[in-house]
């Protein structure tokens, strides 16, 4: 597998990108005439991968997939695959055959023996939803002229687990939400979350917690309710509000605790451009804070797209494959710790 | 289990491997929800099912042994692991799941969004295809050999009808699969 180290689209800005990290939509499909991941058997699940290849690779979209067997991969090539966000964990660390169609550009993926046989996913920087649910429909409808999905009129798109029937969609955003953090006000977004029967997960989705003040919010109804009704709930309510908490409190932070400020955002900075054994969680808050600073103009000689970079260069399986071997959380710490302060200097 | 910062019963499990040390967390919903750590995804639909099976009490027993005509998988299996076997199971405890989906997708009953753009024909297909294989299995199991040649005839029709051949692929497959049993 061909993974350069150049910075994925995750170091690039976007729309509203002092709040929003990234976008996600992804789609929960399933072939006709198979039982369900879980259920199938082995030899079920290698003709589900055979059959989604010739499905992704004969389609439209073939010309600028990747298509890389998970269960031949490297876990290092796996970790970094989770890191960039293309595949979930659950099917990283699977035991069964599975893949992953990945576009060029690493905006597109396409899992394959996930918990349903096809999920695919679109991923991109800032607030661009809109844009991302376009497409997805895009490459569903491509999907859709080489194979039958499973779909009943009552149910919509069958699922394996009933959570996720109807439209199959998930949408989620990625918000960074230091000031709401430090203000203590966090939970006011986790309560307007709850009413909206929104989840608000970590940096990583589904039981992964959330470093550095990276928040993850999907829908959790995916019934009832079309496509365009969901998008508009989100870009219409939900993130112009938990955006709007968070530059309420970033102002309370200018206006009323400058010092407070100014000390968590250069102390963050002091800590990353000295220390020599930095731990992943520890990067993720100090960088968190720097990101916030250079947001806020209190740090003026840090760039904004170092910063993103970083956050992805300091993941386990980018500092393996920037020094080329398997390391121990040891020199993991060390290795992270030197390649911070060299993007700081 | 109980959880590791109080001495509530732990709700959230989860083993994490972190730079390879094994980690494994337990803590209780307040406690989850503090520490950020999300609930694992079947938890809504795990305890929906629970509350189900007291509410159902005594009568559930004989509705939990049914098993889906496509996959085997019986209801209680379904209770178990939160996950159906295949799409058919849909079908096969609509009755059942039906009040588990309303709670769980809040208050919502029916599919209003998109439609597969070949859905019309491809449903009609799918449905054809099972009941003719449901009848073909029927007539073997009752030795009526030429109402079952004439059944393999007609679904080998059906199979030639699809437009794209990984279509009639499925289809082929789905027509010669025999129902798994446990
Ligand atoms: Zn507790
Ligand atoms: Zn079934």
């Amino acid at each position: 597998m061909e993974f350069a180290s150049k910075g994925s689209w995750l170091s690039e800005g976007g729309p509203e990108a002092d709040v929003v990290m990234s976008c996600r939509v992804r789609a929960a499909r399933n072939l006709v005439g198979f039982p369900f991941v879980a259920r199938a058997s082995d030899a079920e699940r290698h003709e589900l991968v055979h059959i989604a290849k010739q499905v992704v690779l004969d389609s439209e979209l073939g010309q600028e997939m990747i298509w890389v067997d998970l269960a031949k991969a490297t876990s290092r090539d796996r970790q970094l695959l989770v890191e960039r966000h293309l595949i979930s964990r659950h099917l990283a660390e699977a035991d069964m055959p599975r893949a992953v169609a990945v576009s060029e550009d690493e905006t597109l993926s396409i899992m394959i023996n996930e918990e349903d046989h096809l999920r695919m996913q679109l991923i991109a920087p800032g607030f661009r939803l809109a844009e991302l649910v376009e497409q997805i429909e895009k490459v569903d409808e491509t999907l859709e002229q080489k194979t039958d999905f499973a779909f009943s009129s009552r149910w919509g798109y069958l699922t394996a687990c009933p959570t996720n029937v109807g439209t199959g969609i998930r949408l989620s955003v990625m918000m960074h939400l230091p000031a709401l953090k430090l203000t203590n006000e966090i939970e006011r977004v986790r309560r307007a979350a709850k009413d909206l029967h929104l989840a608000v997960r970590g940096y990583y989705g589904e039981g992964s917690e959330s470093a550095g003040d990276f928040y993850q919010i999907s829908n959790q109804v995916t019934l009832g309710q079309s496509e365009s009704e969901l998008l508009e709930e989100f870009v219409q309510v939900v993130l112009p509000r938990v955006i709007d908490y968070e530059h309420q409190s970033r102002k309370i932070l200018v206006e009323r605790n400058t010092n407070l400020l100014d000390d968590r955002v250069h102390r963050a900075l002091a800590v990353l451009r000295s220390a020599r054994l930095l731990g992943a969680e520890e990067a993720m808050k100090h960088l968190s804070r720097v990101r916030l600073g250079i947001h806020l103009r209190r740090l003026q000689d840090v760039q904004l797209d170092v910063i993103n970079r970083l956050l992805l260069q300091i993941q386990p399986g980018h500092l393996q494959l920037h020094i080329g071997a398997d390391l121990s959380p040891d020199r993991l710490r060390e290795a992270r710790a030197n390649v911070v302060r060299k993007a700081l200097r | 289990m109980k959880c590791d910062i109080c001495n509530k019963p732990a709700v959230v499990h989860e083993v994490t491997v972190k730079n390879g040390v094994t980690k494994e967390i337990h803590l209780c919903k307040e406690h989850a929800e503090e520490a950020g750590v999300a609930m694992p995804t079947h938890q809504p639909i795990n305890q929906l099912l629970t509350q189900f099976v007291m509410s159902q009490g005594g009568q559930s027993s004989e509705s939990s042994r049914k098993s889906c005509p496509g996959c085997g998988t019986t209801f209680s299996q379904f209770r178990q692991t939160g996950t159906l076997g295949c799409p058919e199971c849909y079908d096969a405890f609509e009755e059942q799941l039906a009040p588990l989906i309303e709670r769980a997708q809040n208050g919502a009953t029916h599919h209003r969004g998109k439609v597969p753009k070949r859905a019309g024909d491809s449903l009609d297909r799918t449905v054809i295809i099972r009941q003719l294989t449901k009848e073909l299995d029927q007539a073997v199991t009752a030795e009526q050999y030429e109402r079952a040649a004439e059944l393999r005839d007609r679904l080998r029709h059906i199979d030639e009808t699809p437009a794209s051949p990984q279509i009639t692929k499925q289809a082929k497959r789905k027509a010669k699969r025999p129902p798994k049993k446990d």
